[in-house]
């Protein structure tokens, strides 16, 4: 299927998607699934990084805060249209991603997942001494009750959301398919060689680190305008770093097919367990399976799939 | 009695210059004593990192979730049944040390064994990690924790200068930690061949000592320290299960800082590390202090990744 | 005219000297091949030579440019390519995209260049007949044999089409008859024009190969000349072949 084909279909299925909810009359339904699109752009971003080039970052949280506070810097500055915010986002945390992978890039991937976490508490301490966007106390955003196009304006938060999505499954899937992706496959095999065959790692990693970057800073842009009320603690919550780690782990990391499956099951599961049990337990239970896909299946859902479909020659 | 009375004339001049000077030497001079404490105390926390990353080059960022567990378990036995944290850690050493021991074995057949370690088992000690700290928010909520103990509250005092014995305690008991594995490391067997499993294993498997097992006695020995660093962090501070976390850069900054494989490098990057960190918070606000130990280490990797000692 | 020329190279790790201040010039067209006992830094020479690791002292010319401070890719750009003394394929690739791999990020990204997709893929398929793995074209690295996997490092340095090609012990476990398959095939790319340098321990392929033979033992360069006299050398029976 060649790539503009593929756009197209995504942008049928997301328009798709759309009026299926509105048919359903449930708010909830909106609220719910913006997290799980947010959730399949985190999941796919950190992919681009993480499963193509094999460079692991645990501070995502960081990328997503970033997009989420430029926004509430340019609210309290100079009001803007929120896809204006997500372009801005996406410039913030693009900044920061090349800006983190020059200093450390260099180094093993092991050094550059550490910095990774360094990276998020730094940001996160400069956050919480910014009184400007809040600081400790927060930001309260107030939101819009509706939007001229859309309706109500969580329906136009859950459009934008699905935008996004279409925007990261597309750049996944092209860059795949170029030369790029395949530049990034040698990274992930062997560096060294890929380095004697010509291939400008350096410089594909620092793509990478800047475009996995943008695409959290954009998911996290719109977020103040979700949720209300801004605080350092839930921008920067543990459950951003978690879920983008463990939902391409376990979807399976060498396809865009893997984020969106495993944000999709991870990120209903969390929806469901968060309204029955207590959102620690459903926490606990992600990272129980990330464990135990690492461990068992480590080409995730994808790779188990693949392997069943196509039984290993010999 | 002559070194008292010697201390005493200094910090009094101490103090005359601080006057003429406009700082306030009284805060510096304590500033310090608290930065070289901490800085011991550091140490401790370190320790187990530089083996299992300086010696054995497994990037096991769930240490600190270990080391507050450590805490934790310090902190039930101490509320129930009194007994001092230290001598709590020092019971539960061959129970943390089997655990280190249980993890590695899965870390070896699961991805050392396959030559996957860097994704996927940098993956597997987040899992841990992160599964640690919700199953201790679980467990014990959110509250701040601590420990009763005889030394947790005095001082001692030698003129301006203040040596809260809550952290000179646990300064002497890290120290003490740190001297005895360095002998281990450089007087027996096994920690020689702990030391060498790193260059070469070879010349390991020439001697019939079977590398893995050497690596799981080693990590073993890593997880096992965390144990009393956890007794020593909740005798510091109260605890709460994403204190974890501020560690985890702390813990690598100095160990990249000091140089891997390092274990005197680890006590000065420690040393370093605290006295930086009291002045700043001193100076500059507590708000700030979780940032040095990152920005000290992102600004290690990024210039001298081979740190002050390294191989 | 010297392709290659490596001026006083120096390389210590902590306090190991794993190189001793080489001095080697390799002409055009040449076919010199590297001989050595195990560590005594051939593989370091190599990987300095290419940018893998950073001397300390001493200099590298290649093709009369300056090679300090360039990144291997670059290098390997210029015209510099070399195989792995351990085979390190990309294991989640095909083998022919192995081969892909070079012929997209070194022969296409040189200045004048611009190879359509089915140029490169008729390249792969030359290269693959040309080393004998053809019908393993979709396979993965995990399905060959070690011999297969010595091949294919070798194929893959070929497809980056250099000027230069360093063979790292290319050899290690073939057959007598396929050792004298891939010194003839070296030799034919040779006549074509690449200057090859033969790092090996089959002694002799390495006679057969080279025109001349340098001697490497303890990080120091021992001998330098014409095989038949160089193995005649006392100082190099005494020091490798003597053992």
């Amino acid at each position: 299927m060649r790539n503009f084909v593929f756009l197209l279909v995504c942008v049928a299925v997301a328009i798709v998607v759309f009026f299926a909810a509105r048919m359903l009359h449930n708010d909830y339904i909106f609220f719910a699934g913006y997290t799980v699109l947010q959730f399949i752009v985190l999941a796919t971003a950190w992919n681009i990084l993480g499963g193509y080039t094999g460079y692991v970052n645990f501070g995502s949280a960081a990328f997503f805060a970033m997009g989420a506070y430029a926004t509430v810097f340019f609210h309290k500055l100079y009001p803007q249209p929120i896809p204006v915010l997500i372009v801005i986002g996406g410039i913030v945390s693009g900044i920061v991603g090349f800006g983190m992978g020059y200093l450390t890039l260099r180094l093993r991937g092991a050094f550059f997942a550490i910095a990774t976490l360094a990276l998020a508490v730094v940001l996160q301490t400069f956050v919480v001494n910014w009184d400007y966007v809040g600081g400790s106390r927060g930001a309260y955003i107030i939101r819009p009750n509706e939007n001229a196009l859309v309706g109500p304006y969580i329906q136009y938060l859950f459009v934008l959301m699905l935008a996004l999505v279409v925007i990261a499954l597309v750049c996944a899937r092209v860059i795949e398919r170029s030369q790029l992706g395949y530049g990034f496959a040698t990274i992930r095999d062997d560096e060294l060689a890929a380095e004697a065959c010509g291939v400008p790692t350096l410089r594909l990693k620092l793509i990478a680190t800047t475009l996995s970057g943008a695409l959290m800073g954009m998911a996290g842009a719109p977020f103040p305008y979700y949720i209300g009320y801004l605080q350092p603690s839930s921008a920067f919550g543990l459950e951003y770093a978690v879920n983008s780690i463990a939902m391409p782990m376990i979807g399976g990391t060498t396809s865009w097919v893997g984020p969106l499956i495993g944000a999709i099951l991870l990120g209903s599961l969390q929806q469901i367990a968060t309204v029955t049990i207590s959102s620690a337990v459903n926490l606990l239970i992600v990272g129980l399976l990330l464990i135990a896909f690492v461990i068992v299946a480590p080409n995730g859902i994808v790779g188990l799939v693949q392997d069943t479909l196509r039984p290993r020659a010999k | 009695m002559p070194a008292g009375a010697v201390l005493r004339k200094a910090s009094s001049l101490g103090s005359a210059w601080g006057e003429c000077v406009g700082l306030s030497f009284d805060l510096l001079i304590n500033a310090l004593i608290a930065g070289i404490l901490l800085g011991g105390f550091y140490t401790a926390v370190t320790i187990g990192v530089s083996i299992s990353f300086g010696i054995l080059d497994i990037v096991n960022i769930a240490h600190p979730a270990f080391i507050i567990l450590g805490s934790y378990i310090a902190y039930i036995i101490n509320i129930n049944f009194g007994v001092d944290p230290i001598v709590i850690s020092i019971v539960m050493l061959p129970a943390f040390y089997l655990l280190g021991a249980g993890i590695y074995q899965i870390y070896y057949e699961a991805f050392e064994r396959r030559g996957q370690e860097s994704l996927r088992g940098l993956s597997f000690f987040f899992g841990l990690l992160f599964v640690t700290e919700v199953t201790l928010i679980l467990v014990f909520g959110v509250d701040y924790r601590y420990v009763e103990a005889s030394y947790i509250g005095p001082s001692w005092r030698i003129g301006v200068m203040d040596f809260p014995l809550r952290m000179l305690v646990p300064c002497v008991a890290a120290l003490a930690l740190f001297a005895a594995l360095q002998l281990f490391l450089s007087r027996t067997f096994i920690g020689r061949a702990i030391s060498a499993v790193a260059q070469d294993q070879l010349a390991l498997r020439l001697m019939a000592a079977s590398p893995t097992r050497i690596k799981r006695i080693a990590f073993g020995i890593s997880i096992a320290t965390t144990a009393v660093a956890g007794a020593l962090l909740i005798i510091i501070q109260p605890v709460e299960p994403s204190v974890g976390r501020e560690y985890i850069g702390r813990v690598f900054a100095i160990c990249v800082f000091g140089g891997l494989g390092s274990l005197p490098g680890t006590v000065i990057g420690a040393m370093l590390l605290g006295i930086v960190e009291s002045l700043t918070a001193t100076f500059y606000g507590p708000s700030w202090a979780p940032a040095v130990a990152f920005g000290v280490l992102l600004l290690t990797l990024a210039f001298r990744p081979a740190g002050l000692l390294g191989r | 005219m010297a392709l290659l020329e490596v001026t006083g190279l120096s390389k210590r790790f902590g306090g190991f000297v794993a190189l001793d201040g080489i001095d080697l010039s390799v002409l055009e067209g040449e076919r010199v091949g590297l001989i050595g006992p195990n560590g005594s830094g051939k593989s370091t020479l190599v990987n300095c030579i290419c940018g893998t690791l950073a001397n300390e002292t001493g200099s590298v010319r290649f093709d009369g440019q300056p090679m300090d401070g360039l990144l291997t890719h670059e290098r390997t750009r210029r015209g510099m390519a070399r195989s792995f003394q351990l085979p390190r394929p990309f294991v989640t690739l095909t083998v022919a995209d192995n081969l892909r791999v070079p012929l997209l990020y070194t022969v296409n990204a040189r200045a004048g260049s611009s190879l359509k997709s089915a140029d490169i893929h008729t390249r792969c398929a030359e290269l693959l007949q040309l080393v004998g793995l053809a019908e393993k074209a979709a396979k993965l690295p995990r399905d060959l044999t070690q011999v297969e996997m010595r091949k294919l490092e070798l194929a893959r340095a070929m497809a980056a089409e250099p000027k230069l090609l360093i063979a790292d012990e290319s050899m290690a476990g073939l057959s007598q008859s396929e050792v004298d398959d891939i010194v003839a095939l070296l030799i034919r790319l040779n006549e074509r024009g690449i200057t090859i340098v033969l790092i090996e321990h089959i002694m002799r392929a390495v006679m057969r190969f080279s025109q001349r033979l340098v001697v490497l033992v303890s990080g120091r360069k021992i001998a330098d000349g014409l095989p038949d006299a160089v193995i005649r050398d006392a100082e190099v029976e005494k020091a490798y072949l003597g053992q």
